[in-house]
C-alpha cells in the first residue's frame, strides 16, 4: 500500500466505529436482500405444484419484510459510512486552512490562489468521494459478487459459468471507457480553460480591440477555440455514445445466456421453473455491483491522484516558524527599539537591500522616502517578519526578532500597508480585527475603542455617512470604499491594538493631503513614547520626522533630519522642490 | 463561488419565460430532436418487449418442451438487444452533439454581444465574471439539452408504456400493482422537497466556505500581522461544520429514500405474488404473465426516481439561462447609426470639440465645455496634471463613452454618424499601458489583420527600431509573447505599440505616452519613432517627454476639466501660467532621466 494512502489512515481512523458498524450493515443488507430471488423460487415452484392460499400469503408477506430489513440496514449503512466521509471531508478542509493559516507571504505568492482554491474544492470532493462511496460500494461489490455466486451455484453450476462470461466485460468495459472518458474529460477541462483565456484576453484588452476595429479578428479567435473545444467534446460524445449502449448489450448477453440455455435445463428438468427464475434475479443483482467495480477504480485512482496535490500542501513546512523562539520573560516590557544591524536581504537572484545599519530609539519617529523599487517596502516588512531577515540583522530592545515568538513579535507592531486588505465584514468588525473581542457583537456596539480608532484615522465623518454607520458591510455586499477610506480604516484597524510600533508603509497615499495633516496631528499624540515608521513619497508627510531615511536601490543614500536634508541639496533636495511646485499647481 | 451575493442565486424550479427562450434554441434542429424522439420511443419499446419475451418463452416453449421455439425466442431476444444498443447509440451521439452545437452558438452569440458592450459596462463588471457566463454557465444549460428535456419524455414514455402493457395483460392484476403508486408519489414528493432543501442549503453553504477560503488566502498576511490565525480559523470551522451538518442532514433523505422505493417495490411484487399466484392457481393467469408482471412492476420505479433527479438538472439550468440571457438582453449604447456617412478618403483629418461637457458617474463632471481644433495635420499636445480628464478626451473621440453634451468632430461630421468601425479605423492609439495578446510578436503587430503584410509588418518595427530587440529574441517574430509580454521590458512594449500603430498607418495619431522612464538607448529610440509616428498625421497626444511636447503645434493645458491655456510651448512658458508650473515639474522629473539636456531647450 502507498505512503500517501496511509496518511489518510490518521483520518479514516477517528471515524472507525462507522466504518465497522457501516461494515457490518453491508453484509446484512446484502445477505437478507438475496434471500428475495430465493423466495420467489420457492413460491414458484411451489405454483407448479400444489400450493394453499395461506402458503402464497406467507410468501407474498416475506418479500416486504425482507425489502424492510434490508432497508433498514441500507438506509444506517448509507448514513454510517458516508456520513463519517463527510466528517472526513470536514477535518480535511479544516487542516487545510489550518495550515494555510501558518504560510507565510511568501508561499501565497508562489502558489496562485486559484490554485489553492482548486486542491480545496475539486481535489477535497475527489478525496472524499473515495472515502465514502467508494469504500461503500466497494464492500457491497464484494459481498454482493460472492453471495449472489454461491447462491447461483447452489442452483446450477454449470449455469453460473456460463451467465457469468459477460460479467468480467462489464467490469473491463466501464474501467476502460471510465480511464478514457475520464483523459479525455480532462482535455476537455484544459480546452475549456484555454476557451477562458481567449476570452479573458480578449475581454481585458477591449480598448484596444476597439481602437483597432479587430473586434472580428478577436471573434475569429474566438470562434476557433469555441470550435476546438467542440471537438474534444466529440470524441468524448463518441465514446460515451458507445459507452451506455454497450453496459447494457452486455448485461443482456447474460440474460439472452439464461433464456436460452436456462430455458433448455428447465426443459431437460435439470433445474426448476422457480430456479430459472431465481437465477434470473440473481443476475439482475449482480448487475450493479459490476458497473459500480469499474467505477469504483476509477474513483479510487481520481482519489489518490488528488491526495496526492493536497498533500504537497499538508506537507509544506512554513517557512516562517518559532523555530527559533526563546522565552520571553517579561512581555510588558518592550520599549519599541530597533535595530538593523548590517542588513542584506535578496529575492532569488535579486538584491533588494544591500547592509542597511540602522537605529531607531523608542519614541521615534522615523521617516523613510525612496523611488519605487528602492527596498523600503521589503526593509519595513522584515519587523514583523512578512519576510524572514537573517539571523543577528534585526533587533528589537536587544532582542532578534527570530527569537521573538510571532504572537508577541507581532502583537508589537501596527502595520498599515498601502493597499490594504479590508475582509468583507461590517466596518467595525474591520476596525476591531485584531482585538480578541473582534467577533462579539455585544462588545462591539458598546465599545468606543472602535470610534476612538476612527476619530483618530479620520475615519468618523465618513462613517456618519455611510447606510448603516460603523455597521455597514465592506465590499462586494456592501459599500465600496474609496482608497483613502480603506487606507483609514486600515489604519484605525492597527492603532486599535494599542501597538508598541506602528508601521505606515505609504499608508496615506490616497489620503488629501488636508485629511492626512489632521491624521498626523492626532498621530503624534497617540503614539507619543512609541516608534513610528513612515514610508511615504511625500515629503508634507514626512517632513516634521525626527529622522529622515533616503534610499536607493536598497541602500540607504541621505540620513538626517528635513532642515539638513534639504541644504544637502541630493535626492531629497530635488523631491522636496518638486513636490512644492505641484503642490503650487494644485492650488493654482 | 467567489461571489456568493451574485453565484448563490438557484434560480426557480421552473420559468415559463425562461423555458421557452431555452427551447428556441432546439428550433434550428428540429431533425435531430425528432430523430432523438424516434430513438427514445423505439428504446422504450424495445426495452417493455423483453419481459413479454420472458412470458412467451415460459408459457408457450418451456411449459412444453419447445427446444426450436426457445431458440426462435433467444434470437428475437439478441435482436432486440442489438436494436437497443443501435438506437441508444444514436440516440446519445444526436444529443449530446446537438447539444453542443447550441453551445457553440450560444458561447459565440455571448462573446459577440460582449464586443459590442460599451466601456461603461466593462467599467462595472469584473472580467472574471464574464468569463463565467461564457463557460460555467453555458455548460450547465448543455446538460439540459442533453440530459433533460429529451430524457425526460423518454421516461414518461416507459411509465405510460409498463401501464398500456400491463393492463392489456390482465387490467385487474395491473390496477392492484399500480394501487402501490400513489405511496411511491408520497415518498418522492417528500424526497424531492427535502431533498431541494437541503441541496440548496448544501450550496449555499459551500458557496460561502469557498468564499472565506479565497478571502482569507488572498488576506492572509494581514490575518498573520494582527495575530488572528486562530480566530479566524475558529470562523471556519463553523462555517465547515455546518457545510458538514448539511451535508450529513442531506444524507439523510437519500438513505431513506432509495430503501423506501425498494421497500415499496417489493409491496408491489407481494401484491402480484398474492394475487396473481391466486389467479395461476385458479388457471385465470399464466405462470410466464406472473413473472412478466413481476419484472415489469421492477422497471416501473426507475423512471420515477429518474424523473427527480432532472429536476436538479433544470433548476441549476434556470440559474444559468437567468444570468446568460440577462447579459444578452443589456442594451448596447454605442452603436453604428443605420445610416452612417462614409469618410471622404480626400479629405484631410481635422478634430473640434465642441462645448463638450462629460460625466462617468452621474453629476461628476471630467470635462466642462471643452472646445478646441486640431486642424488637419497638426499635432497637438495635450498637458495637464493627473485626473485633469486627458484620457478622457481620448476616450470621447474613439466614441468609447459618448458626451454629455457638445459634439465631437471629425472632418465637420460628428462622431457619431460614422459607422463605429469606420470612425475608430481613422486613429491609431498608442495607449500609456501596452496591452499585449498572447501569440507572436508579429501577431501583436497585426492584431488580426490578415490585410497587413508581413513585409509591412517588418517595415513598421524597423521604422520605430522595435526590429533591433525583436530580432534578438530567440524566435524572431514568430517568438512567442508570455503572459501579458512579463518578458518583454516598458520600453520594448513601447516600441511595440508603436510599431502596431504604424503598420495600420492611421490619418490620425492619438498618443498616451507612457510616463516611465526608461534606459537612455531605449528613450532615444522612442524619441525617433515618436517622430516618425507623428511626420505628416493629424496628432492628439497626452504628452510627458519634453521632446515630444515641445515639438507641438499648439498645446492645450488641461486643468479640471477645463481648457485653460492653449498655444505653443515657447507662448505658454512666457505666459509664466500653469503651463510654466507643470513643464518645471515634468523637467524636475526627467532631470534624473538620462539624457535629460536635449529635452531642455529655452
Amino acid at each position: 500500500m502507498n505512503k500517501s494512502f496511509k496518511k489518510l489512515f490518521p483520518y479514516a481512523l477517528r471515524y472507525r466505529r462507522n466504518f465497522i458498524l457501516g461494515l457490518g450493515c453491508v453484509v446484512m443488507t446484502t445477505a437478507v436482500t438475496l434471500l428475495g430471488p430465493w423466495v420467489l423460487k420457492y413460491a414458484i415452484d411451489d405454483l407448479l405444484g400444489s400450493v394453499t392460499r395461506e402458503r402464497l400469503a406467507f410468501y407474498a408477506l416475506v418479500l416486504p419484510v425482507i425489502a424492510i430489513v434490508g432497508g433498514v440496514f441500507r438506509f444506517l449503512m448509507r448514513h454510517l459510512i458516508v456520513g463519517a466521509s463527510r466528517e472526513i471531508e470536514c477535518d480535511l478542509r479544516n487542516d487545510f486552512f489550518a495550515h494555510l493559516k501558518r504560510q507565510p507571504l511568501s508561499y501565497f505568492q508562489k502558489n496562485r490562489t486559484g490554485d489553492l482554491m482548486s486542491r480545496a474544492t475539486n481535489d477535497l470532493n475527489a478525496v472524499r468521494m473515495m472515502i465514502g462511496p467508494a469504500m461503500m460500494y466497494m464492500a457491497t461489490t464484494a459481498i454482493v459478487f460472492i453471495v449472489a455466486i454461491v447462491m447461483m451455484i447452489l442452483i446450477d453450476p454449470w449455469l453460473t459459468a456460463l451467465a457469468l462470461i459477460p460479467l468480467p466485460l462489464v467490469s473491463i468495459t466501464v474501467k476502460y471507457f471510465g480511464a478514457a472518458i475520464h483523459r479525455r474529460f480532462e482535455r476537455i477541462q484544459e480546452q475549456l480553460s484555454n476557451l477562458s483565456v481567449v476570452v479573458q484576453e480578449s475581454l481585458s484588452g477591449i480598448r484596444v480591440v476597439k481602437a483597432y476595429g479587430q473586434e472580428q479578428a478577436e471573434f475569429v479567435r474566438f470562434v476557433r477555440a469555441n470550435q476546438q473545444y467542440l471537438e474534444q467534446n466529440k470524441s468524448l460524445i463518441l465514446l460515451q455514445a458507445f459507452f451506455h449502449p454497450s453496459m447494457t448489450l452486455l448485461l443482456g448477453f447474460g440474460a439472452l445466456i439464461m433464456l436460452w440455455l436456462g430455458a433448455r435445463e428447465v426443459i431437460h428438468g435439470r433445474i426448476t421453473v422457480g430456479d430459472f427464475v431465481a437465477f434470473n434475479g440473481y443476475l439482475v443483482l449482480l448487475t450493479w455491483p459490476m458497473i459500480a467495480f469499474g467505477w469504483v477504480t476509477n474513483l479510487f485512482q481520481r482519489g489518490m491522484a488528488s491526495w496526492e496535490r493536497m498533500l504537497e500542501v499538508l506537507e509544506t513546512v512554513p517557512l516562517i516558524d518559532d523555530r527559533n523562539a526563546c522565552e520571553i520573560d517579561h512581555p510588558t516590557k518592550w520599549r519599541g527599539n530597533i535595530e538593523f544591524r548590517n542588513l542584506s536581504f535578496a529575492y532569488g537572484d535579486f538584491d533588494v537591500i544591500n547592509r542597511i545599519s540602522v537605529e531607531i530609539s523608542s519614541g521615534q519617529t522615523v521617516a523613510i522616502i525612496g523611488h519605487t523599487g528602492s527596498g523600503k517596502s521589503t526593509l519595513i516588512s522584515m519587523l514583523p517578519r512578512i519576510f524572514d531577515p537573517p539571523p543577528g540583522t534585526v533587533f528589537i530592545d536587544g532582542v532578534d526578532v527570530k527569537e521573538i515568538p510571532l504572537e508577541i513579535l507581532r502583537g508589537l507592531i501596527g502595520f498599515v500597508q498601502q493597499e490594504p486588505f479590508l475582509f468583507s465584514t461590517k466596518v467595525n468588525e474591520n476596525i476591531a480585527f485584531g482585538t480578541t473581542y473582534g467577533q462579539d457583537q455585544k462588545v462591539l456596539s458598546s465599545i468606543s475603542s472602535v470610534e476612538w480608532a476612527a476619530g483618530v484615522a479620520r475615519l468618523d465623518k465618513d462613517v456618519d455617512v455611510f447606510p448603516e454607520g460603523y455597521d455597514t458591510v465592506v465590499g462586494e455586499r456592501g459599500i465600496t470604499l474609496s482608497g483613502g477610506q480603506k487606507q483609514r480604516v486600515a489604519l484605525a484597524r492597527a492603532l486599535i491594538t494599542d501597538p508598541k510600533i506602528l508601521i505606515l508603509d505609504d499608508a496615506f497615499s490616497a489620503v488629501d493631503t488636508y485629511t492626512e495633516e489632521e491624521m498626523l496631528v492626532g498621530l503624534r499624540k497617540v503614539m507619543s513614547g512609541r516608534t513610528t515608521i513612515i514610508v511615504s513619497h511625500r515629503i508634507s508627510t514626512i517632513r516634521n520626522a525626527d529622522q529622515i531615511l533616503v534610499m536607493e536601490n536598497g541602500q540607504i543614500v541621505e540620513c538626517g533630519q528635513h532642515d539638513e536634508l534639504v541644504k544637502l541639496d541630493g535626492i531629497y533636495a530635488i523631491l522636496h522642490r518638486k513636490q512644492l511646485l505641484e503642490k503650487e499647481l494644485n492650488e493654482s | 463561488m467567489t461571489r456568493p451575493n451574485e453565484e448563490e442565486i438557484l434560480g426557480k424550479s421552473y420559468d415559463i419565460v425562461l423555458m421557452n427562450r431555452l427551447l428556441g434554441y432546439l428550433k434550428p434542429y428540429r431533425l435531430q430532436v425528432a430523430i432523438s424522439f424516434a430513438a427514445i420511443l423505439g428504446i422504450s419499446a424495445l426495452q417493455l418487449a423483453q419481459p413479454y419475451l420472458m412470458m412467451i418463452a415460459i408459457d408457450r416453449h418451456i411449459a412444453v418442451g419447445d427446444v426450436a421455439g426457445l431458440t426462435r425466442i433467444a434470437l428475437l431476444f439478441l435482436l432486440i438487444l442489438v436494436g437497443g444498443f443501435v438506437l441508444e447509440a444514436v440516440r446519445i451521439h444526436t444529443m449530446q452533439m446537438m447539444g453542443q452545437h447550441i453551445m457553440v452558438n450560444l458561447r459565440s452569440e455571448i462573446f459577440k454581444h460582449l464586443q459590442r458592450l460599451d466601456l461603461r459596462f466593462y467599467d462595472r463588471n469584473p472580467v472574471g465574471r464574464l468569463i463565467t457566463r461564457v463557460t460555467t454557465d453555458v455548460d450547465v444549460l448543455n446538460e439540459l439539452f442533453t440530459a433533460g428535456v429529451v430524457a425526460v419524455f423518454g421516461d414518461l414514455f416507459m411509465l405510460l408504456g409498463i401501464m398500456v402493457v400491463l393492463l392489456s395483460m390482465n387490467w385487474k392484476l395491473a390496477l392492484i400493482t399500480f394501487s402501490v403508486l400513489p405511496l411511491i408519489f408520497v415518498v418522492t414528493h417528500w424526497f424531492r422537497r427535502n431533498a431541494r432543501q437541503s441541496y440548496r442549503m448544501v450550496r449555499v453553504l459551500i458557496a460561502r466556505i469557498n468564499a472565506f477560503l479565497q478571502e482569507h488566502i488572498i488576506g492572509m498576511s494581514t490575518v498573520q500581522l494582527f495575530r488572528q490565525e486562530e480566530q479566524v480559523f475558529q470562523r471556519f470551522y463553523k462555517i465547515n461544520r455546518s457545510h458538514g451538518d448539511a451535508n450529513i442532514a442531506s444524507i439523510f433523505y437519500y438513505a431513506v429514500f432509495y430503501p423506501a422505493i425498494e421497500v415499496i417495490g417489493s409491496v408491489a411484487a407481494a401484491l402480484i405474488l398474492w394475487y396473481g399466484g391466486g389467479d395461476v392457481l385458479a388457471g385465470a393467469l399464466s405462470l410466464g404473465a406472473l413473472v412478466a408482471f413481476l419484472q415489469y412492476s421492477q422497471r416501473f420505479f426507475k423512471p420515477i426516481s429518474d424523473l427527480s433527479e432532472k429536476f436538479n438538472i433544470l433548476q441549476a439550468a434556470m440559474a444559468s439561462s437567468e444570468r446568460i440571457f440577462t447579459l444578452l438582453d443589456t442594451p448596447v449604447h454605442i452603436c453604428s447609426p443605420e445610416n452612417h456617412v462614409h469618410r471622404n478618403e480626400s479629405t484631410n483629418y481635422q478634430i473640434i470639440f465642441d462645448d463638450v461637457s462629460f460625466a462617468y458617474a452621474s453629476d461628476d463632471y471630467v470635462l466642462q465645455d471643452v472646445s478646441f481644433e486640431v486642424s488637419p495635420g497638426e499635432r497637438v499636445g495635450i498637458v495637464g496634471a493627473t485626473g485633469a480628464g486627458k484620457t478622457t478626451l481620448i476616450n470621447l473621440l474613439l466614441r468609447f463613452y459618448d458626451v454629455n453634451r457638445g459634439r465631437v468632430l471629425v472632418n465637420g461630421r460628428n462622431v457619431r454618424e460614422f459607422d463605429l468601425q469606420e470612425l475608430r479605423q481613422m486613429f491609431g492609439l498608442v495607449l500609456q499601458d501596452v496591452y499585449l495578446f498572447s501569440g507572436t510578436v508579429e501577431g501583436n503587430i497585426r492584431l488580426g489583420d490578415e490585410k497587413i503584410s508581413d513585409a509591412k509588418i517588418r517595415q513598421a518595427a524597423e521604422a520605430v527600431h522595435a526590429d533591433q530587440f525583436i530580432k534578438q529574441l530567440p524566435g524572431q517574430y514568430l517568438s512567442v509573447i508570455a503572459e501579458r509580454g512579463a518578458t518583454l521590458s516598458v520600453g520594448q512594449k513601447q516600441l511595440l505599440s508603436f510599431a502596431r500603430a504604424l503598420a495600420f498607418d492611421p490619418k490620425i495619431l492619438i498618443l498616451d505616452e507612457a510616463t516611465s522612464s526608461v534606459d537612455t538607448q531605449t528613450e532615444v529610440f522612442i524619441r525617433d519613432a515618436l517622430r516618425k509616428l507623428m511626420s505628416g498625421r493629424t496628432t492628439l497626444a497626452i504628452a510627458h517627454r519634453l521632446s515630444t511636447i515641445q515639438d507641438m503645434d499648439k498645446i492645450l493645458v488641461l486643468h479640471r476639466g477645463k481648457v485653460v491655456e492653449v498655444g505653443s510651448h515657447h507662448e505658454l512658458l512666457s505666459q509664466r501660467g500653469l503651463y510654466y508650473k507643470l513643464y518645471q515639474l515634468q523637467y524636475e522629473d526627467q532631470k534624473h532621466a538620462p539624457n535629460p539636456k536635449d529635452g531642455f531647450v529655452s
